[in-house]
């Protein structure tokens, strides 16, 4: 089933084409690394998916609604029922416990369960670090603070740029590894990444340039090889 | 979770938080005490000018007409009297209660070692019962603060002596403790006033003796009033030439407002062919002092809202600003734009509710400052002035908060959340 569908999608920002004419479709439960060099729109292209920008021309299909052309306000409400977001600098509430951060995203979404919380830091091992500050963690902490803000709401997609970009080894097979539970659970995952080992443990890799899909390669068959190299099991 | 993150933000910006207070506190105590001050300075200005004298005088029409036509006054202009019984209905006149002092004059000539002296009878004190029950104490004396007498004052029954102007005592060698004959009979002396006006060359007794001096019994000529009073508009303008002509609406209005005229009407309606008359001047520059301190002190309202206003909106937008990336996460997580407003708004509000009610306190005390100094006296506090306060300051708050909130809801979180 799909989940998301690009559609000619351009992004155009004076005379520079950011994205020109992407065509892309993802199923439910895939797991997808995009790669490229430095402008060639990644971001703009997650952005995008991720209900934060809308395309200069083409349409987004994301769950059956066309979010191309829809107003803002309609956005932030698709964007907070079907989108988890994961940032390079992980952007924590700084006077915020690592609880009350991810109860924020609840409570935007409907509401705060402290409870709920606490399970969703569980899942990625941050149980005992519940009430401290972000500036009291690891920066592998903190983005795994940031992953359990992402999957609070469940989202159906899970959108990361450059999520493991200011991890270390250790961090980034604890991030990986989170993903891997998440893919086996269903999450549709979308990954920006400069890390051939990050982008090697995807189902599937595009690689973009100058805004366009120069490559799009099916990793089905080394997947749970590549994830086992990676990940701690 | 959104009191958690207000309480937070709150703690966490508070020298910018304390800043927005101290200038809401500032713009607060101000307006505060200017809108106090102005609202009871109404009273306190008509009580300090009414030391300058009565400001409603009450006469026998003909005595009335005579002296507009020819600008004559007193006793042989006009035989016609007024009842010294209708005084007391003064304070039964729907603005009964406004009438602070009053004292019936009658004025008439006696012979003094052969030669005519203006002689005036007065309550010089007096104690008097309403037929309500009320009891107070009023007269000359209360009329004329600012005489300098040597000598005592005549009391409420000193039907034997006498007060007299200091130019007739100069003239004749009159000192306190003289005795004086006139018309035959005999009186002391108790006391040489110096008025400053017309009344430095006559002879002042109570009103029993004047009236059996002249004569007259149960008669006066005159009641000086004093009245608190609020100042003259254009209806009562209108009103003032001929309450005839006012609509019925405009004719209550006026009439249950303590201009000059309603009250001089009401007199009127109760004192037998009195004509009751506002002394002019003294009046009018009631009304000019008051507008002009009015409109001082609205301006300087006006002005410091419009200083806190802009002092507000530099530093909301100056907070907000600084937390552009944490607000446009918000947005990223799923916030609406009216979420995040309403959550910068009610940091705002709250720290300017805080400081408001600090501000108000300090504007009441300021408020009783400038009254002591300038008046001489507590002023009222007004309650209105806090739903006015209350009102401004909300509007100060919201207004601004505009720019912050204009920047807000242009905030595109793709913008804040990438930037490396
Ligand atoms: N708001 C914008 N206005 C103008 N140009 C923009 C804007 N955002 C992105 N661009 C341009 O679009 C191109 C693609 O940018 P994008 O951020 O998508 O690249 P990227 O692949 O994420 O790069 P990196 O790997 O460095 O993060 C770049 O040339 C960038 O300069
Ligand atoms: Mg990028």
């Amino acid at each position: 089933m799909k989940i998301l569908e690009l559609k000619n999608v351009s992004k155009i920002y004076g005379n520079l084409k950011a994205l020109a004419d992407i065509n892309l479709s993802v199923n439910a439960g895939d797991w997808l690394s995009i790669m490229g060099p430095s402008g060639s729109g990644k971001t703009t292209m997650i952005n995008i998916i991720g209900c934060m920008d809308t395309p200069s021309t083409g349409s987004v299909i994301l769950d059956g609604t066309d979010i191309s052309r829809e107003n803002s306000v309609n956005l932030t409400r698709i964007r907070r029922d079907k989108i988890g977001l994961i940032f390079q600098q992980f952007h924590l509430i700084s006077y915020l416990t690592a609880v009350e951060n991810v109860m924020v995203a609840q409570y935007y979404h409907s509401m705060p369960d402290e409870e709920e919380a606490m399970e969703a830091l569980a899942k990625v091992g941050l149980a005992d670090r519940a009430r401290h500050l972000p500036a009291q963690l690891s920066g592998g902490e903190q983005q795994r603070v940031c992953i359990a803000r992402a999957l609070i709401n469940s989202p159906q997609i899970l959108l990361g740029d450059e999520p493991t970009g200011n991890l270390d080894e250790e961090n980034e097979s604890i991030v990986v590894d989170i993903f891997r539970r998440l893919h086996d659970e269903g999450v549709t995952i979308i990954i920006v990444t400069h890390d051939p080992e990050v982008g090697d443990v995807a189902q599937r890799k595009i690689i973009l340039e100058h805004g366009r899909v120069v490559d799009d390669i099916d990793q089905s068959a080394t997947f749970g090889e590549a994830l086992k190299l990676k990940g701690k099991s | 979770m959104f009191w958690r993150m207000i309480i937070k933000t709150l703690i966490r910006q508070k020298s910018k938080m304390l800043m927005i207070a101290f200038t809401v506190v500032l713009g607060v105590s101000l307006s505060t005490a200017m809108m106090n001050v102005m609202l009871g300075v109404g009273d306190k200005v008509n009580r300090e000018l009414k030391v300058y004298g009565a400001n409603i005088t009450v006469r026998h029409k003909d005595a009335a007409l005579m002296s507009d036509l020819y600008g004559l006054e007193g006793q042989g202009v006009n035989d016609k009297f007024l009842y010294e019984d209708d005084v007391l209905k003064l304070k039964s006149i729907f603005w009964g209660f406004n009438i602070l002092d009053f004292s019936p004059m009658l004025e008439g000539k006696a012979l003094m070692n052969g030669v005519d002296v203006g002689i005036i009878g007065t309550w010089p004190e007096k104690h008097v019962v309403l037929p309500t029950g009320e009891e107070l104490n009023t007269g000359l004396k209360a009329l004329r603060t600012w005489w300098e007498v040597s000598g005592e004052w005549l009391g409420e029954s000193d039907d034997k002596s006498v007060m007299i102007g200091h130019i007739l005592a100069s003239q004749n060698k009159i000192n306190v403790g003289s005795k004086i004959t006139l018309n035959s009979e005999t009186f002391t002396v108790k006391g040489i006033f110096n008025d400053g006006g017309n009344f430095d060359n006559k002879i002042l007794m109570t009103l029993p003796t004047a009236q059996k001096l002249l004569n007259l019994p149960g008669k006066i000529s005159s009641i000086e009033v004093s009245a608190l009073t609020t100042p003259d508009n254009d209806l009562a303008r209108k009103a003032a030439q001929d309450p005839r002509s006012l609509s019925p609406d405009e004719y209550e209005t006026w009439y249950c407002t303590a201009y000059v005229s309603a009250i001089c009407h009401q007199i009127q309606e109760v004192i037998r062919d009195g004509v009751a008359k506002p002394v002019r001047q003294v009046a009018e520059s009631e009304g000019t002092i008051l507008n002009k301190t009015t409109l001082l002190m609205v301006l300087i309202t006006i002005l410091s809202s419009i200083g806190s206003a802009l002092a507000i909106s530099n530093l909301i937008t100056a907070s907000v600003i600084e937390r552009s990336q944490e607000l446009g996460l918000l947005k990223a997580l799923g916030a609406y734009n009216w979420q995040i407003v309403l959550l910068v708004l009610a940091e705002v509000m709250i720290t300017g509710l805080a400081g408001g009610i600090i501000g108000y306190f300090m504007g009441i005390g300021f408020a009783q400052i400038i009254g002591q100094t300038v008046f001489g006296s507590y002023i009222e506090i007004a309650r209105m002035v806090i739903l006015i306060v209350a009102v401004i300051l909300f509007f100060v708050t919201l207004i601004g908060s505009i720019p912050a909130i204009r920047y807000l809801t242009a905030l595109r979180p793709t913008e804040v959340l990438h930037g490396k």
